[in-house]
């Protein structure tokens, strides 16, 4: 693949007090590729993607969006870009949450158009227009006028969606987006995922549906103890002759 | 004194109690949020300062308060400040109630799951967007109840203006008690504050019953 390099993280490494919950990470994400990231709970994935999102800043490491240097190593130390570069380079990614987060006193309308206007400063008719068809194609036009307090989780997680969607990201990061859902709203929300797949969006996802990473992803990437233990295509994963990862992938599949 | 011209008296006693009020309320609400961020701030001398001056305001009677901003300027500097009473007043009033709305804002703010935060900054809102567009009408739903306690207080506390002889309501009608050696006058003051407390209870539940809308 020649694809463009929209995300390329070198050597991060994270730790809190005492603990290295990261500890030497290097990955770079192509344009249109979807990687899924597995492993056990505290092996680091989701502050892997909180770093990567700049929620959190990582203690070493250098942090590359299209080219544009977020974060880099000077003399031993973690030294982010400024403010106002961070603020461009941020609108190059979008990220979904476990909890959906989206604002409960915005109706769906308002929570998808509200970022364009204030941020990006579309216009209202654009952003409205925009939002319908975005509302259309995750099958919740009619929940427009609707407040998040009365939807399903699993069409909270497709607004939420749909809010990142709408600001038009290069990437997509996805972090355990149906970890809060039951199985029958969770199959909703990987209806969407897959839909994006098939229209070639860039997705980094966290998930533990084992599964939907095999089915969906061009990588899976095993995570434990704060680095990346295997990767490879989903055949080469679930066929990895590493027993760890074996013994982990077996323990969804029984 | 006939029972018409008291209405009369106390009605005007009335109109200078709701004055209080309603400066009071426009004055303590944003100084509150300020003094709710100095003691939120991340910065400890300011935390400090803040928490201090919260600490004073609870823990001082507001008369002994009232007396002390209306006196202070005198006793300190000699500083003999004419028509400085009633402006002391208001600013008694307004850094005293400050600190009860601090801690209330406090409570409300924290109480904001820090993913509506994370929200709001993954999609490029900055602070002041986030804090005011985000989190605020979001807090002021939560502290609804709690400020409706702290004024109806508030309707109830304007009659300690009376230590520094304002003519509010209170004031005027422990005069009138006195001149007449009658209890009437205290009565009707007291059936006047509690119809300004219906009223302020009525238009605070509006205030939340529009707000409803969304959990």
């Amino acid at each position: 693949m020649g694809a463009e390099v929209l995300l390329e993280i070198n050597h991060m490494s994270k730790g809190f007090d005492e603990l290295d919950v990261i500890k030497d990470i290097s990955l770079s994400v192509k344009k249109g590729e979807v990687v899924s990231i597995i492993g056990p709970s505290g092996s680091g994935k989701s502050t892997l993607l909180r770093c990567a999102t700049m929620l959190e800043k990582m203690d070493g490491g250098s942090l590359i969006y299209l080219g544009e240097k977020a974060a880099w190593e000077e003399k031993g130390r973690c030294v982010y870009a400024k403010k106002q570069e961070l603020k461009k380079i941020q609108k190059h990614f979008g990220l979904v949450f476990q909890n959906f987060n989206l604002f409960p006193h915005y109706s769906v309308m308002r929570n998808i158009i509200d970022a364009p206007m204030r941020v990006n400063g579309v216009s209202k008719r654009e952003a409205v227009s925009r939002a319908k068809e975005l509302l259309e194609q995750l099958g919740l036009a009619d929940k427009a006028d609707a407040y998040p307090c009365q939807l399903s989780g699993g069409q909270q997680q497709r607004v939420s969606i749909a809010r990142a969607l709408a600001l038009q990201p290069k990437i997509l990061f996805f972090d355990e987006p149906t970890s809060a859902l039951d199985p029958e709203l969770t199959g909703e929300v990987l209806k969407v995922i897959r839909q994006l797949a098939k229209e070639h969006m860039t997705m980094i996802i966290v998930t533990h549906e084992m599964q939907f990473a095999r089915e969906l992803s061009d990588r899976i990437i095993f995570m434990e103890q704060g680095i990346i233990q295997a990767q490879g295509t989903p055949e080469e994963i679930f066929a990895s002759d590493k027993e760890r990862v074996r013994a982990f992938i077996g323990k969804f599949q029984s | 004194m006939s029972t018409g011209t008291m209405f009369m008296q106390l009605g005007k006693g009335m109109f200078s109690t709701a004055e209080i009020f309603f400066l009071t309320l426009l004055f303590s609400l944003p100084l509150g949020l300020l003094v709710s961020f100095g003691r939120m701030a991340r910065n400890g001398i300011i935390r400090g300062i803040s928490k201090f001056y919260i600490s004073i305001m609870r823990g001082t009677p507001l008369m002994l308060q009232l007396l002390v901003v209306y006196f202070a300027p005198y006793y300190l500097f000699g500083a003999n400040l004419r028509g400085y009473r009633f402006p002391a007043i208001i600013l008694a009033f307004s850094i005293n109630y400050a600190a009860y709305f601090a801690e209330i804002y406090r409570g409300g703010i924290e109480s904001i799951s820090v993913g509506q935060y994370e929200a709001a900054k993954v999609l490029g809102y900055n602070k002041g967007q986030t804090f005011f567009r985000i989190i605020l009408p979001q807090v002021l739903k939560r502290i609804m109840p709690s400020i409706t306690n702290e004024t109806i207080t508030l309707v109830k506390d304007t009659s300690l203006a009376f230590v520094l002889a304002h003519a509010e309501m209170f004031t005027i009608a422990k005069q009138i008690a006195a001149k007449d050696t009658s209890v009437m006058p205290l009565m009707v003051a007291g059936l006047f504050y509690y119809i300004f407390n219906f009223a302020v209870a009525f238009a605070m539940e509006r205030i939340e019953k529009a707000m409803d809308y969304y959990r």
